[in-house]
């Protein structure tokens, strides 16, 4: 069998404004916030009250219902505040950084000689457990299941996403040393995506290299576990993204928690889209400082299609190496439901024209372009959906919640992230990626 | 800005309030709103319900200008008034006075046909206090389509309100009924008023009223002649250009297929239902066609007529094109999944010619055919995905055994 993956159902969403490549060293900011909401599923107990001094790598909580799983400052520095929000859910935990940063010393490693189990636990120690997430549900990885496999994807193709083949440059030895760690902890086999032969990770050993080529979603770990391994009921992926496999890398050859990383600044309202290097968790008018074209724009944390709304004052999530900003589109449009639209994308040719010049970038907003309606056309999301399933099943057996039919159509194999085209080119509108968040939010309940 | 921000107050003015729904309903004729994005995708593409209605609507304009001259010409035709024509520019056929019979009879019908309809559902959406939902729009276009010329408006009226209300909002409205609210309001027709639908007279202006009398006319439909078995007076030219009796939107097989074409094109219809639908018909037409060949059904028998005629015959007359291509795609009734939508397309196309050869009656089969097939979709979509859970399942056994 071919380990190259290849899809032709999908859709390349062409914006302007994809990062040069470029990047700024950023000088240390000043405050930094770990939301414990981009952990999906966890319930933080909290370790470092308001006012504790802490290091960066050293926890700020840990996981209510496993609690080796830590979760770690990117930053040294001091607890300032810890923002709740109702039945006093914590919201965010605000850092103020020190000017001179302290490591956390979990000490060198050799990763070749320690087992999975050793591997496992310096894992957990060093808060870097998190970075590993699961396929089903999409959360943390619960550690006391057994992985049959897991994923990197090399390559990402969401709207603007940054390119991992320039962000990983030169970080071979980190992620080398990430990966042989990985191995450790499946007895299957460790697979990972790469677009091109120049990625960084093409060269790497022990792992299964996969060429990935077609249009979005193809990078999307979901899409290339479902042509090379998909899962079954029962069984458990685990998922790393490579720029978390750099701070996995560099935690056992130097011993430090560094969670710094390059990120790409994209989107129309950036006056020079470009890469810059930042913590995660850094305040977000930090990285986008005399750069940002203020009036009318949404700053959001990741991708157009699945990433998170901050504003200029919020903070890169914890996962994210990206940060968007596009005009915000609140505004009417005289006939814009019937005039002919030149000026957006669109899958059909109802006097859309986007078809007739496939290599256009444009300068999408967030305007919705159309009420909310009930699911009434059928056969579109299949045109962009690569998964052997019925996408709009599979909603609608989320939408009346009933489990026996989701676990049938397939709800293990995916994540939200996969909702994200056919919820771009929806003509009714309706928030596909909240309702397979919670479909899958339900199911992990009721099943475990 | 004077006219988007005094709309825009109002909005808000209305905003909560039990009238907001019709407001907006207006409003958004007018201007494409101002919603952002929450959560989910920042960006959208550029089609909504609204574009995707249009364009079906836009597919169905030809019809409309077509079947306003053709009643006109049928008339005039019947009466002696104009010759036939005899090709697809005639003067005997674009000209004014059959434009005025067709302005006269057919625009009260697309009128009466969407203030009862859209009355209906400003109605629902008020009382169940969401946005008017556009699924009417093309409702209220296909049924003046496909009811006879001279259909009493009153009789229009209680239809559309049957159709709307039994056909639809008792589902829930937009996006939830299981038979197309077109064909409900049409069948509730045919089976309320027999015969007034089904007799020789409807389909022609005046036929009605003047019957009986000295200057009687008739207006038999080439399915109506053919049923009774007699030889077929038009010719394919005629028929496939449409100038042949029937309902008002339906005879034109030419400009229902450029209207198929558009609706493939921007990927708002489904070819696959179409194309199958054809396929299914004319398996159909060449198996009776081969029944009357080898003998089995002889002249004398009452199904020869319709059983004798060349089975690619069967896609130009009657209601097959139009049924086919605008009612049988409908994508809220018809099968949901690309494999069902060849099932379903197929058995439609099968039915209805068959319904058309059997029922001398009511020789026009594709009605009954694609509500048949509705109420049969999700079975064919349940058995297509059982499919897909099936394949899921055996993968997991495999990996155990």
């Amino acid at each position: 069998m071919s380990k190259d993956i290849r899809i032709k159902k999908g859709l390349d969403v062409k914006l302007i404004g994809s990062a040069e490549h470029e990047t700024t060293h950023l000088p240390l900011g000043s405050l930094y916030a770990i939301r414990p909401d981009d952990f999906h599923g966890v319930i933080p107990k909290i370790l470092a009250k308001e006012g504790t001094e802490v290091k960066a790598g050293q926890a700020l909580f840990y996981n209510k219902s496993d609690e080796r799983i830590l979760f770690p400052s990117p930053v040294s520095g001091k607890v300032t505040e810890i923002v709740r929000g109702a039945r006093r859910k914590v919201l965010e935990i605000k850092i103020t950084a020190n000017s001179t940063q302290a490591f956390e010393d979990f000490g060198t490693k050799d990763v070749s000689v320690m087992s999975g189990e050793e591997v496992k636990n310096h894992l957990f120690t060093s808060g870097c457990w998190p970075f590993i997430k699961q396929r089903p549900y999409d959360v943390v990885a619960n550690p006391n299941q057994a992985p049959k496999a897991i994923f990197v994807s090399g390559h990402a193709s969401a709207p603007l996403a940054a390119d991992l083949d320039y962000t990983l440059k030169g970080k071979e030895a980190e992620l080398q040393t990430a990966l042989t760690a990985l191995t450790k902890l499946t007895e299957g086999k460790v697979h990972v995506s790469v677009a091109s032969s120049k990625s960084p990770l093409a060269g790497l050993n022990g792992v299964e290299l996969h060429n990935v080529s077609g249009p979005h979603p193809v990078g999307n770990v979901s899409t290339q576990i479902a042509q090379v391994n998909p899962i079954n009921k029962g069984e458990v992926v685990w998922v790393v993204t490579p720029q978390d496999l750099v701070v996995i890398g560099e935690l056992f050859l130097t011993g430090k928690f560094n969670a710094t990383r390059t990120i790409a600044l994209t989107g129309s309202k950036f006056k020079t889209p470009k890469y810059v290097t930042a913590l995660a968790g850094a305040n977000i008018s930090d990285l986008v400082k005399g750069n940002l074209e203020e009036a009318n724009a949404r700053v959001i944390s990741g991708n157009v299609l699945s990433g998170l709304q901050v504003g200029e004052n919020g903070f890169l999530g914890y996962y994210e190496n990206q940060v968007t900003a596009i005009p915000e589109g609140d505004d009417y449009e005289l006939f814009g439901w019937n005039k002919p639209v030149f000026n957006k994308i669109s899958t059909t040719r109802a006097l859309t024209f986007s078809w007739l010049n496939p290599k256009k970038k444009y300068d999408l907003n967030t305007n919705t372009n159309g009420e909310h309606r009930a699911f009434v056309v059928t056969g579109a999301y299949e045109e962009v959906f690569p998964l052997d399933i019925f996408p709009m099943q599979l909603l609608k057996a989320c939408m009346y919640k009933d489990i026996d039919e989701m676990e049938g159509l397939g709800a293990y194999e995916i994540a939200p992230e996969d909702f994200a085209l056919t919820e771009f080119i929806c003509v009714s509108k309706q928030p596909h990626q909240k309702i397979i968040r919670e479909g899958l939010d339900m199911m992990r309940e009721e099943l475990g | 800005m004077g006219l988007k921000q005094n709309l825009h107050n109002l909005k808000e003015k209305y905003k909560g309030t039990k009238m907001a729904p019709l407001f907006n309903g207006f409003h958004t004729f007018l201007y494409l709103p101002n919603e952002t994005t929450h959560g989910g995708t920042h960006i959208k593409a550029a089609d909504d319900l609204k574009r995707t209605m249009n364009t079906v609507i836009m597919a169905l304009i030809p019809c409309l200008i077509f079947g306003m001259f053709n009643a006109g010409y049928q008339h005039h035709v019947v009466t002696g008034e104009v010759e036939r024509v005899t090709g697809f520019f005639s003067g005997n056929f674009w000209n004014l006075s059959n434009l005025w019979i067709g302005a006269i009879k057919v625009l009260p019908l697309v009128i009466v046909s969407y203030v009862v309809g859209l009355a209906i559902e400003f109605v629902f959406c008020i009382i169940k206090g969401h946005e008017i939902e556009e699924g009417y729009l093309v409702t209220g276009m296909l049924v003046p389509l496909i009811v006879p010329v001279d259909l009493p408006l009153w009789m229009l009226a209680v239809a559309v309100a049957f159709g709307v209300v039994i056909g639809k909002e008792v589902f829930g409205g937009t996006g939830m009924n299981i038979l197309n609210p077109a064909l409900t309001i049409r069948a509730f027709l045919f089976f309320a008023y027999p015969t007034w639908m089904s007799g020789d007279k409807v389909w022609v202006h005046d036929a009605v009223a003047k019957s009986g009398g000295a200057d009687a006319i008739s207006g038999e439909t080439v399915l109506g002649s053919l049923a009774q078995s007699q030889p077929l007076d038009y010719s394919v030219a005629d028929m496939f250009f449409g100038f042949i009796p029937g309902s008002v939107g339906e005879t034109s097989t030419f400009l229902i297929l450029l209207g198929a074409l558009f609706l493939i094109f921007t990927k708002i219809g489904s070819w696959r239902i179409m194309l199958s639908s054809v396929i299914g018909a004319l398996v159909m037409g060449f198996i009776f066609n081969f029944v009357v060949s080898s003998g089995i059904i002889g002249e004398t028998s009452k199904f020869y007529g319709l059983m004798n005629l060349d089975f690619w015959k069967h896609l130009l007359i009657g209601g097959f094109a139009f049924g086919v291509v605008y009612m049988a795609t409908d994508p809220v009734t018809a099968s949901q999944t690309n494999k069902g939508k060849w099932i379903y397309g197929f058995l439609i196309g099968f039915i209805s010619i068959m319904i058309r050869v059997f029922n001398p009656a009511y020789p026009e089969g594709v009605m009954l055919a694609i509500l048949l097939m509705n109420v049969f979709a999700p079975t064919i979509d349940h058995y297509v995905v059982q499919g897909n859970v099936k394949r899921r399942l055996k993968r997991t056994k495999v990996k155990t055994a």
